[in-house]
């Protein structure tokens, strides 16, 4: 993938290059958002049971600064040591820290895209700590060198003759063997000897109690489990918005999770950390970086109740055929697109335009964000800020000129089609995108307008 | 019931004949129906790109143009939709809310005011339905499939009252089209390809016509089908349900 463009548009014309690969990448995760609409249809109160974890999550939104120290509290009556990071920084140096005291130069770590947000494996590389992640989908991602394309699937966008051909490399399988179940039990042979050896364990967490302190932390794979339990050390880095009330909310939530994620019931583990073992440390790193800022924005609170189930990058039509490194974000697809531009307005501009405004995101999403009215509302404030191109803005103040002037829009529709009929060139070139791969309409002889005062 | 007839600007400069299929169908149903000849565009392509604060000119000509009508109609989801949500005339709000409450999409209209029963319409094709995203999602035409909830759609219900129509099914039966504004030439290659699987979906099923309630969804399939210089034509709603 190319890390230096940083444009949507860009990135997705040169995913579709490969027509054939953009139809399997759209149908595969296709699959999975028919296999969610199947798990839901399952559920009859499915509409409830989002509206109630939307409420909740939106009760946890009012009161985080309450919540979060409750948590704090009775985590630490639990034994662990709890952290506050304000930012990626802030959390990167907490995480280097506590693996220098312990004076490791290789750990494990389960799945967490607070860390990819925070770009903690860079970081800990550069300081010569070198991070195995321990999910399949990702460890295939970082021998490929890549971000993950999507945060439940993150190698959703690799073939499984090109996970062959990484393996082959990397783990010593036979060339050309692309076998799913033998290259499963090749991974799970090289990360146990990773997880026995490893004295440090980092997790990412789902859902944190503030009733009781403890950390929900769902995989499919175990290697959450695996690493935590394994390791004198166990680090669990959550954004402060993963909290929720009771105990008795887990259940709504679990409800939906790997529903809306994946199609599943449930996941196949859904751990619990409360207390660490006798001579285990256990250190919850509680990360901001930008959420409070995000909080105090009104239109875009609610897309901190997010559970990163990713049900709205399977649905979208849009991500399906850019494929999730089209958004250069840690988060890609519609939620990502909502949540980057908090992060730093220039960089994550083009994201909110990269939307139909659709709204099939804002259907499926478990806790019922308004994402597409979201991307709305973005649109609005990135143009307000300046951060649109000059040539875009002169159009935009043209087009208001002509459709405010009835006169003069109906000379230049009348125009436009004369033009369009005596030399079609002009409109029908190659510096025409709409041209590019489509016709434009047969302009008609006259406008309704004209017919209207004609015949009526 | 005074119903003001609205053209969103494209219908009106490249597609009449959805405008006159929409006002004939309206009249044979017995409304009186206006034109307000002053009228031009709802805001939405500079709304949708950012520029909603650019709107202004264009909502005080759409308050002035319509505020006087019982009911305010028109043949494209995506306009009706964009003036339900953001018409707002500052020293006249009252006017702009009386339109945001009473404008309607041609379908939801036949529907739920006039409650059609009935249709004097004959169009024995093979016809499939491209569900435009904000009639559906935005509107409420129609159900949605990501939502668990009991099947309707308004489209269909008028559809099934015109002789010898056959619908046919479709692989994905809501799925964008792609066109989404401006989306469809500053994303240009993600837009057609979007329409190429949309229209290969109908094709597939046997479609010799695709229809829908919003005319720039068609636009942006038909300049697809014509490029692959497919036999498979479109036509908005209203010139099915007016087809004698």
């Amino acid at each position: 993938m190319n890390t230096a463009i940083k444009d949507h548009a860009e990135l997705a014309e040169a995913f579709n290059a490969n027509e054939p690969r953009v139809n399997w990448h759209d149908e595969t995760l296709w699959w999975v958002r028919q296999k969610r609409d199947k798990m839901a249809w399952s559920i009859p109160e499915w509409e409830t049971l989002r509206e109630t974890a939307s409420l909740i999550k939106h009760n946890v939104l009012g009161n985080l600064h309450a919540y979060l120290e409750e948590f704090e509290r009775n985590a630490q009556q639990n034994g662990a040591i709890v952290h506050w990071a304000a930012d990626a920084e802030e959390h990167n140096r907490i995480v280097l820290e506590l693996l220098q005291q312990q004076g490791v130069k290789r750990m494990v770590k389960s799945k967490s895209m607070l860390t990819e947000e925070c770009h903690l494996n860079h970081y800990l590389a550069d300081h010569g700590i070198e991070v195995i992640d321990t999910d399949l989908g990702e460890r295939i991602v970082q021998l490929a060198k890549e971000p993950p394309s999507h945060i439940v699937l993150p190698c959703i966008h690799k073939k499984k003759e090109e996970i062959g051909d990484l393996f082959h490399i990397h783990l010593g399988t036979p060339a050309g063997n692309a076998d799913p179940q033998f290259l499963t039990a090749a991974a799970r042979l090289h990360l146990r000897s990773e997880f026995i050896q490893s004295r440090v364990a980092i997790t990412g967490v789902n859902f944190a109690v503030a009733e009781t302190g403890e950390m929900v932390v769902c995989t499919n794979e175990g290697n959450a489990d695996m690493g935590a339990h394994l390791a004198d050390v166990h680090i669990a880095c959550m954004g402060i918005e993963k909290l929720i009330p009771q105990r008795k909310h887990l259940g709504v939530f679990l409800r939906l999770l790997a529903r809306s994620a994946t199609g599943q019931p449930i996941t196949t583990y859904s751990s619990h950390f409360r207390t660490p073992k006798p001579g285990q440390q256990l250190h919850i790193v509680l990360v901001d970086n930008g959420r409070s800022r995000q909080l105090g924005r009104e239109d875009f609170r609610n897309s901190l109740k997010c559970i990163r189930c990713g049900a709205c990058m399977n649905t979208c039509p849009v991500y399906r055929r850019s494929g999730g490194h089209s958004y250069h974000n840690a988060i890609a697809g519609p939620i990502g697109a909502i949540l980057a531009p908090n992060l730093d307005m220039k960089e994550y501009a083009d994201l909110p335009f990269a939307s139909t405004l659709c709204g099939s995101c804002s259907n499926v999403c478990p806790v019922k964000i308004d994402i597409h009215q979201q991307l709305y509302k973005w649109r609005q404030v990135l143009v307000q800020d300046g951060q649109t191109n000059a040539a875009k803005t002169a159009g935009m103040k043209m087009m208001t000129t002509v459709l405010s002037r009835p006169g003069l829009y109906r000379f230049a529709g009348k125009m436009a089609r004369w033009v369009m009929r005596v030399a079609p060139g002009v409109v029908s070139n190659r510096f025409n995108p709409w041209y590019k791969q489509r016709e434009l309409p047969p302009p008609p002889a006259e406008s309704f307008e004209t017919w209207y005062k004609k015949n009526r | 019931m005074k119903v003001g007839l609205f053209i969103p600007c494209y219908i009106d400069q490249f597609y009449p004949q959805v405008g006159i299929a929409t006002l004939q169908l309206l009249e044979k149903l017995g409304c009186e129906v206006g034109y307000p000849s002053g009228q031009t565009c709802c805001g939405q392509p500079m709304a949708n790109s950012g520029y909603e604060h650019l709107t202004d000119g264009c909502n005080r000509l759409f308050t002035d143009n319509f505020k006087s009508y019982d009911y305010i109609v028109a043949p494209s989801g995506s306009c009706v939709l964009h003036i339900k949500d953001h018409l707002h005339v500052a020293d006249n709000e009252t006017a702009a809310t009386h339109i945001r409450q009473n404008i309607y999409e041609l379908s939801e209209f036949l529907t739920d005011v006039l409650q059609v029963k009935s249709l004097r319409a004959r169009f024995p094709h093979k016809v499939g339905v491209h569900q435009s995203c904000h009639g559906q999602r935005g509107l409420h035409v129609s159900q949605m499939t990501e939502l668990v909830g009991p099947a309707f759609s308004k489209p269909l219900q008028l559809l099934n009252m015109v002789d010898g129509l056959e619908l046919i099914e479709l692989s994905r039966k809501d799925e964008c089209c792609g066109f989404g504004g401006t989306f469809c030439v500053f994303e240009e290659a993600v837009s057609v390809k979007m329409g190429k699987d949309r229209v290969a979906d109908h094709v597939h099923h046997g479609a010799e016509y695709i229809t829908g309630n919003d005319v720039s969804c068609l636009m942006h399939l038909e300049g697809i089908l014509r490029r692959q210089q497919s036999p498979v034509k479109v036509l908005h709603l209203a010139e099915i349900l007016n087809n004698e």
